[in-house]
């Protein structure tokens, strides 16, 4: 009560400073649903990035932000729509941190952010289908594509002089666009793709899923799937007869039991997973324990730099409008510019004053591409001896 | 033209897999054609006694790892077989016991004891995931491989390779096996000859002295058997799941319906009928074809009649046509 008494009677001293307003954002994200165990974090890194810009006192001469929380559910898109208009019509929202889920961050976007003109930066939306997706340049998201992983994975194939795949994936919307995103990448550089067949996940039996992959043929075969799921019983069966030896591991096919399970045969299988090598999400890790969040925790970096964006956009534009500052983040994100990690916002924000190029890093390695979303960096690997090796980033 | 090639790429994914797994289906099929052709329904509770019957497998494997007792290079889950059969029956006595002999008594129509066997299912189900959970479980121990496709690539210098798995090969010889004494059982015993008795005419077997009582658990001391050695198999060969036996009951009952339901031999035909459609219309023909064909007409396709998604499909079209136009099956068993 304290707290919140000093945090009025401050709101009101900075009120009533000249031009300096309360500024609402939008934390649109799903705190119910199939994603609930991840919200909780990035909600806390969002408000922790606002606190820090708060506490800075320097956006638009002394303004704050201000989170209002709203629940996207992951899956509805009739209810995010409806938290959504809510946040806009009834709190008055200037931007939303959100959508979380690619499905719902787009029914939000066409039906609710683009009518209203109101800025949308989402940190955990990948699905391709949003890079495409009329946005009136008002859509920005700080996690990168799917679209991404398929050239990222399409360049590790060409390097290592594959010229055909066979690509199998999981039968859902992640699994189907990852492996479009796959088959488009690598043909577009001019590998042949011999099949790409989905799978279901918890069979018992995949033998005839590798039949008809092994009957396609390829260099190697990609498995878009989950390690835990029918992917590890898609390989099994296909070293069990000889089908492939070596295998295409995008994120979805990265953790320790999947060695564990198969065994050497995997050695010399490669793929890729999102990471940063930044020594940004050091920081922010650190900066988390202390403030009581976890930032390993997926897409918890993501938030903290899509609130950043936020507030520092406004400040480059000079105003909080959608409309002056929707133009301006993809200025501040990408380089040329001073660096700016975690923690160094009243930094940013100074320099952003002063007219300083900043090109804002942030936890994930922030650089924006294309229309507007994260280019992200993955971490390639190679499995030896039953370990996932690092051999570069990307 | 490369015969040779063609003949391998057949064998390696088209025969030995759909060999092992007719062999798993008829071994199923065998024992709800048996509780059919006596009992006188169709026990949708079947496919999860396989289940329950691999559950008790495993547990009796561990305790054997965890002696220290092993098979060689045979799966130790074989030895721990019999003790396993000894449960799952004792526990299927009990079912009856409590369940079935109400509404035998009762003299219940079929229908209604259908009913009865899907509630038994759902009960044996939740249990089963009770005991030994929903993960996914490997207990397959011993060789891995009697032959490897890299080993048969370098011994005969084919292009294609053929890998055979042991448990394949485990899975056929012990099916002959099992059909083998069964058969012997049916045929010469005292006990296996007024089990035909009671399934060809049930008030003559009565009249003659025979005791429905013994008939009965005998019955389901069979299934129960047929029903472990299936489970155990399937779970060896592939890999053991709670749930994915539910998804073994259509293709079993495909298999008992074609070959004609109460029919044992029927049965072993109709497993191996399914399991061979089931994995020659999913198979993409690419890869045999180009051997077999000249160049020129090599398929650009892949030659595949249905996505292996469709894999039920093809059980459930087998199931309508001989039904359609064989009621009986081709073994002509009891009407279906």
């Amino acid at each position: 009560m304290k707290k919140l008494l000093l945090a009025s009677t401050a709101s009101v001293l900075l009120a009533s400073t000249a031009g300096a307003e309360e500024i609402k954002l939008g934390i649109l994200i799903g705190f119910t649903g199939p994603i609930e165990s991840l919200t909780a974090d990035m909600a806390a890194a969002a408000e922790f990035a606002m606190k820090e810009v708060n506490d800075s006192g320097l956006l638009l001469d002394g303004s704050t932000l201000v989170p209002v929380r709203a629940d996207s559910t992951c899956i509805d898109s009739a209810a995010a729509t409806a938290a959504a208009e809510r946040l806009i019509t009834s709190d008055g929202v200037l931007g939303i941190v959100g959508g979380d889920c690619s499905g719902v961050t787009g029914a939000v976007l066409q039906n609710v952010a683009r009518p209203n003109g109101i800025v949308m930066i989402s940190p955990s939306a990948t699905s391709p289908a949003l890079s495409s997706a009329e946005d009136d340049g008002l859509f920005f998201r700080t996690a990168p594509s799917d679209a991404r992983e398929g050239e990222v994975m399409a360049d590790i194939l060409m390097e290592k002089g594959v010229k055909s795949i066979a690509l199998t994936y999981t039968n859902s919307d992640y699994g189907k666009g990852l492996s479009e995103a796959i088959a488009n990448a690598f043909i577009a550089k001019g590998g042949t793709v011999t099949i790409n067949a989905s799978h279901e996940d918890g069979k018992a039996d995949y033998s005839s899923e590798v039949a008809a992959l092994a009957a396609a043929g390829g260099d190697l075969l990609v498995v878009a799937g989950y390690l835990d799921q029918g992917g590890k019983g898609i390989i099994q069966a296909s070293l069990d007869t000889g089908a492939f030896s070596t295998f295409g591991l995008p994120g979805g096919m990265v953790g320790d039991n999947l060695p564990l399970a198969i065994g050497p045969a995997l050695d010399g299988s490669y793929g890729q997973v999102a990471q940063s090598d930044g020594s940004g999400s050091a920081t922010l890790i650190e900066m988390g324990k202390e403030a009581g969040f976890n930032a390993v925790t997926p897409y918890t970096m993501e938030s903290y730099d899509a609130v950043a964006l936020f507030a520092l956009a406004m400040q480059a534009a000079g105003s909080s409008k959608p409309a002056d500052y929707a133009a301006k983040v993809m200025e501040i994100a990408n380089a040329p510019g001073e660096k700016i990690y975690p923690g160094e916002l009243a930094k940013a924000l100074e320099l952003v004053k002063a007219g300083v190029d900043i090109d804002y890093e942030g936890a994930s390695s922030v650089e924006l591409i294309g229309p507007g979303e994260s280019a992200g960096r993955y971490r390639q690997f190679e499995i030896k001896g039953g370990k996932y090796e690092t051999v570069t980033f990307r | 033209m490369d015969i040779l090639n063609a003949l391998v790429a057949f064998a390696n994914f088209v025969f030995v897999p759909g060999l092992a797994y007719g062999a798993q289906i008829a071994l199923g099929a065998l024992g709800a054609t048996l509780i059919y052709g006596i009992l006188r329904f169709s026990n949708f509770a079947h496919g999860d006694t396989m289940a329950l019957g691999t559950t008790f497998a495993i547990l009796v494997t561990w305790g054997f790892q965890a002696l220290g007792i092993t098979f060689g290079f045979l799966p130790t889950a074989l030895l721990a077989l019999p003790f396993a059969i000894i449960m799952t029956a004792a526990f299927v006595l009990g079912t009856d016991r409590v369940v079935y002999r109400f509404y035998r008594r009762q003299k219940a129509a079929p229908t209604i004891l259908v009913i009865v066997s899907l509630g038994v299912m759902f009960i044996m189900n939740g249990l089963n995931r009770f005991i030994i959970g929903v993960g996914e479980i490997n207990f397959a121990d011993g060789a891995r491989f009697v032959i490897t496709a890299g080993d048969f690539r370098a011994m005969t210098g084919l292009t294609e390779g053929l890998a055979i798995k042991a448990t394949q090969a485990i899975t056929v010889v012990t099916a002959v096996i099992v059909v083998g004494l069964l058969f012997w059982f049916l045929q010469k015993t005292r006990t296996g000859k007024s089990m035909r008795a009671f399934s060809d005419n049930e008030d003559l077997a009565l009249l003659s002295g025979i005791n429905p009582d013994r008939v009965v658990q005998v019955t389901w001391i069979i299934a129960a058997g047929l029903a472990t050695i299936a489970g155990v198999l399937y779970g060896l060969d592939k890999s053991f799941k709670a749930f994915t036996y539910f998804q073994l009951l259509l293709p079993i009952f495909a298999a008992a319906v074609v070959g004609g339901l109460g029919n044992p031999l029927g049965a072993i035909a109709g497993g191996f009928i399914v399991a061979f459609s089931e994995v020659m219309v999913t198979y993409a023909w690419k890869k045999v074809l180009t051997y077999l064909v000249p160049e020129s007409m090599a398929p650009d396709g892949l030659v595949q009649l249905m996505s292996t998604d469709y894999k039920f499909a093809v059980s459930f079209t087998i199931l309508i046509i001989v039904l359609l136009f064989l009621p009986t099956g081709i073994f002509k068993g009891k009407s279906a």
